[in-house]
């Protein structure tokens, strides 16, 4: 498989206004995303995830390293709307990134601006409606949806570009439970259907335990980067900066800290109860 | 003990008269007494944030009442104002309210409007700073050129500022990562043990609300669903599920050890989940 | 107050006027304003209301919703009238008093006036209310075009007016809650001088400004990650192209514009 995208040697600082020096956010990260992959990315408030993110479609240049996208060097400013057209984004705030005033218009948005025959965007935006099941909203007006919604608009507004790879910057932060689990159900569904690339960054322990792979930022750098059960088992690790891991290992670990001994790699409810009931009766303590 | 605060048979229909007239709440009716700590659940749109602004007098009930200390707050001009002080409410994303130059007239805005003396509005401000964790130097910067976290804080305490008794928060931790999450969490619940106040705290986080509050008001449609303790409210997981919340993870794992047969009770909390496992094997591996 | 605002509201539905292609109805509401300058008369004036009730009710868009968007204007109506009661002298004298003479042509020429407001005001709202924002600019870029020759931005007018439109409610209901939040921390927007309340806007305004430039800022990034690059080589998901109900609506609007002329030969 290869990789949709590659970060190579990377360093970022923001640019500094007036007298106050820039920050620096990355000095040397690395990082490849394979293509067909489904990756969550987690780090803390400010540990430079959205930076990142916005390396991904040439919004930010480097500073220094490099970026490929498709192989294509994202700092190269002719090619710069293959690199877009590859690889969508959809961001936190719903409300900041609908164009327009009527769902199916808004979803037009980007092939429009690619040029693509009138016949074939309206065969695309209905196939992207009907993607994230919300065809039947097509003439609704955007505001008066609910945050899931908003948001699975958003993401047929990107893939009504035919991207490779989707880029998702906390896109469940205002939302509630039930909108939660539709902008992932979906997501999950495109990755898995359509071998659309998922890169998910959020804060929520639980979807990132969806994904194949995790990776986890901490000051710039990778600091932790394997299955969701390779790194959520690094418990002590995930503390240290300042994050968690999902609850259900929270559980096992809090319980082996009292002398039993649990795997910490269970993420689903059930699963983690059947390793703790499989546990005590094999050490017969029931 | 004679309830704080006492909402009778209160409804409220928003738009009345015009084709967008909508009933945002129907009949609710319960009281909260000084100390308690509530948490609000329900799914974006079920009423929570209309009961909110019930609860200090910026929304007057359609039918119904609001007591304040046995005293109807819209009997009188002037209870309705004291209510606004008495009753502190913290909106959604707070940092977006935010106008003064400095950090510190931006707390002193509530105290200066109650019409307090210049000596009592400091020493409120630099208290309020304290709760929320802000240094005397932060004080003197503009609130704007502090982080999302920090400015969220400060929003915090222009509202704690107001000594108010009652202190109700609408998803205070929204979009911060879990150390950010449980900073403010801690400085909510140290407001109320030093002033003994009643925290009413609207969250999407089950396992927030189960691991802070004694009380859980679910509401669903316009109406008040279970008003119950965290224990026999996500006992009823299915009911939660269907009104598009959810239970807390260890309490699922709990749901799948009971159908597998171990004898355990329900619970919420990592800490409840590890005392109620060692009581079953910890015996034998002490 | 601020929810009472309908103007640029858009009432989605599948009616005929709906349906008309925009240009068309730019054109004739055009067509009908003029018509509505020439008309003089109460019959040709009757006959302009009988066309704008035809074209509500086809389009489908209650009374009450027209009445609504009305409202706001009551004053500005009103101001007409009164303006036109005493400044406008003819024919027979009704009241006079002091400097003020009513006269006969006076009541006669404001009602005409306010009239004149109230069906020109009505058939604005009918174009908004049956033309989605998106097909409303479309309509205006593609009937603008022309100016492109002589370096009028057309399409960036376009878009900065859509998205414009689009950020109306939004910006309202942060209004909303930004006003809410304040009022929660005391601050008082009814009493004292009006000084004291133009200072009280001030913990409105900031956040608002703040927020707004905020939007705006996100909203070019996402644009930009949507491969928006100008008007350049730009397509467009819905063609604009006439049909025979066009042709039909600019058949009627002719007549219209007929009939008010030949009335007004006849005096009328």
């Amino acid at each position: 498989m290869s990789d949709i995208i590659s970060v190579e040697h990377l360093a970022y600082s923001y640019p500094g206004v007036e007298d106050t020096p820039g920050v620096a956010v990355f000095q040397d990260m690395n990082l490849r995303i394979e293509q067909g992959s489904f990756v969550a990315i987690l780090g803390t408030n400010g540990c430079g995830k959205s930076t990142l993110a916005k390396h991904f479609n040439s919004i930010l240049l480097p500073t220094g390293g490099k970026v490929y996208v498709c192989g294509i060097d994202t700092a190269n400013l002719d090619r710069i709307m293959t690199v877009r057209r590859n690889v969508g984004m959809v961001f936190q705030n719903p409300d900041n990134q609908i164009v327009a005033n009527v769902v199916e218009e808004d979803v037009a948005f980007g092939p429009e601006n690619l040029g693509v025959a009138s016949p074939e965007i309206r065969n695309r935006v209905d196939r992207a409606l009907k993607q994230v099941d919300m065809y039947e909203y097509r003439k609704h007006a955007p505001h008066l949806l609910s945050g899931g919604q908003k948001q699975r608009i958003a993401i047929a507004g990107v893939i009504a570009m035919e991207p490779k790879c989707i880029v998702l910057d906390e896109p469940t932060a205002m939302l509630d439970p039930r909108g939660r689990r539709e902008v992932i159900e979906t997501v999950s569904r495109l990755n898995r259907e359509k071998g659309i690339t998922v890169v998910l960054i959020t804060h929520h322990m639980d979807e990132a335990a969806k994904a194949q792979r995790v990776v986890v930022m901490n000051r710039g750098v990778v600091a932790a980067d394997g299955t969701p059960q390779e790194v959520f088992s690094q418990v002590e690790l995930l503390h240290s900066i300042g994050l968690a891991a999902p609850d259900t290992v929270e559980l096992c670990w809090a319980l082996n800290r009292e002398g039993f001994d649990l795997p910490l790699t269970e993420l689903d409810p059930e699963a983690c109860a059947r390793a703790i009931y499989e546990t005590f009766t094999k050490e017969g303590r029931i | 003990m004679e309830p704080i605060l006492e909402v009778k048979n209160l409804s409220y229909v928003y738009s009345v008269g015009t084709p967008f007239e909508h009933k945002a709440l129907d009949n609710v009716s319960f009281a909260v007494r000084r100390g308690e700590f509530i948490g609000i659940i329900g799914h974006t749109g079920s009423g929570k944030s209309t009961l909110m602004q019930q609860l200090n007098g910026l929304l007057k009930p359609t039918a119904g009442q609001i007591l304040l200390d046995g005293q109807d707050i819209w009997s009188d001009k002037k209870l309705t104002r004291q209510a606004r002080f008495r009753v502190g409410l913290v909106f959604q994303y707070p940092e977006y309210q935010l106008f003064e130059e400095t950090v510190y007239k931006d707390i002193a805005f509530g105290p200066k409007n109650m019409g307090l003396s210049p000596e009592e509005i400091d020493r409120r401000v630099r208290e309020a700073a304290g709760f929320v964790g802000l240094t005397e130097a932060q004080l003197q910067v503009s609130p704007f050129d502090l982080s999302g976290g920090q400015k969220r804080r400060v929003a915090i305490a222009g509202v704690i500022a107001m000594e108010p008794e009652v202190l109700i928060l609408d998803e205070p931790t929204a979009g911060l990562d879990p150390v950010g999450r449980a900073g403010i969490l801690g400085n909510i619940e140290d407001y109320r043990r030093a002033k003994n106040a009643t925290i009413m705290m609207v969250s999407h986080s089950m396992e927030d609300v189960a691991r802070l509050t004694d009380r859980l008001l679910v509401m669903n449609g316009s109406r008040l669903a279970m008003d119950d303790t965290p224990a026999n409210v996500f006992a009823h997981a299915r009911e939660l599920l269907d009104m598009g919340l959810s239970i807390p993870q260890v309490t699922q794992v709990f749901l799948h050890l009971q159908a597998m047969g171990l004898d355990v009770n329900s619970v919420y909390t990592i800490d409840q989940a590890v005392q109620a496992l060692k009581k079953i094997g910890g015996g034998l591996h002490a | 107050m601020l929810k009472d605002i309908t103007l640029g509201q858009y009432f989605p539905g599948n009616s005929p006027i709906h349906r008309l292609d925009p240009r068309t109805k730019l054109i004739v509401l055009v067509v009908y304003v003029v018509a509505l300058f020439l008309a003089e008369s109460i019959v040709s004036y009757l006959l302009m209301l009988a066309f704008l009730l035809t074209v509500i009710h086809i389009s489908t868009i209650p009374y009450k919703s027209i009445v609504r968007g009305l409202k706001p204007l009551v004053m500005i109506v009103a101001f007409t009238g009164i303006m036109n009661i005493f400044f406008y002298n003819s024919g027979k004298v009704l009241v006079k008093f002091w400097v003020i003479t009513v006269t006969w042509g006076g009541v006669a020429k404001a009602i005409q006036m306010m009239s004149r407001i109230l069906l020109l005001i009505s058939g604005t709202f009918l174009l908004t209310y049956t033309t989605s924002p998106i097909a409303l600019t479309d309509g205006l870029e593609s009937l603008m075009k022309p100016l492109k020759k002589v370096r009028v931005p057309v399409h960036e007018l376009a878009m900065m007016m859509s998205i414009a439109l689009r950020f109306i409610p939004t910006l309202i209901e942060e209004t909303g809650k930004i006003m809410s939040a304040q009022k929660a921390r005391g601050a008082d927007f009814e009493s004292g001088s009006l000084m004291d309340k133009a200072k009280a806007l001030i913990p409105i305004l900031v956040p608002l400004f703040i927020s707004a430039f905020r939007r705006a800022d996100e909203l070019a990034t996402a644009m930009e990650c949507r491969c928006y690059q100008g008007g350049e080589g730009r397509t467009k998901m819905k063609l604009l192209h006439y049909r025979r109900s066009d042709f039909t609506a600019f058949g009627v609007g002719a007549a219209l514009m007929a009939a008010i002329c030949i009335l007004g030969q006849f005096g009328l």
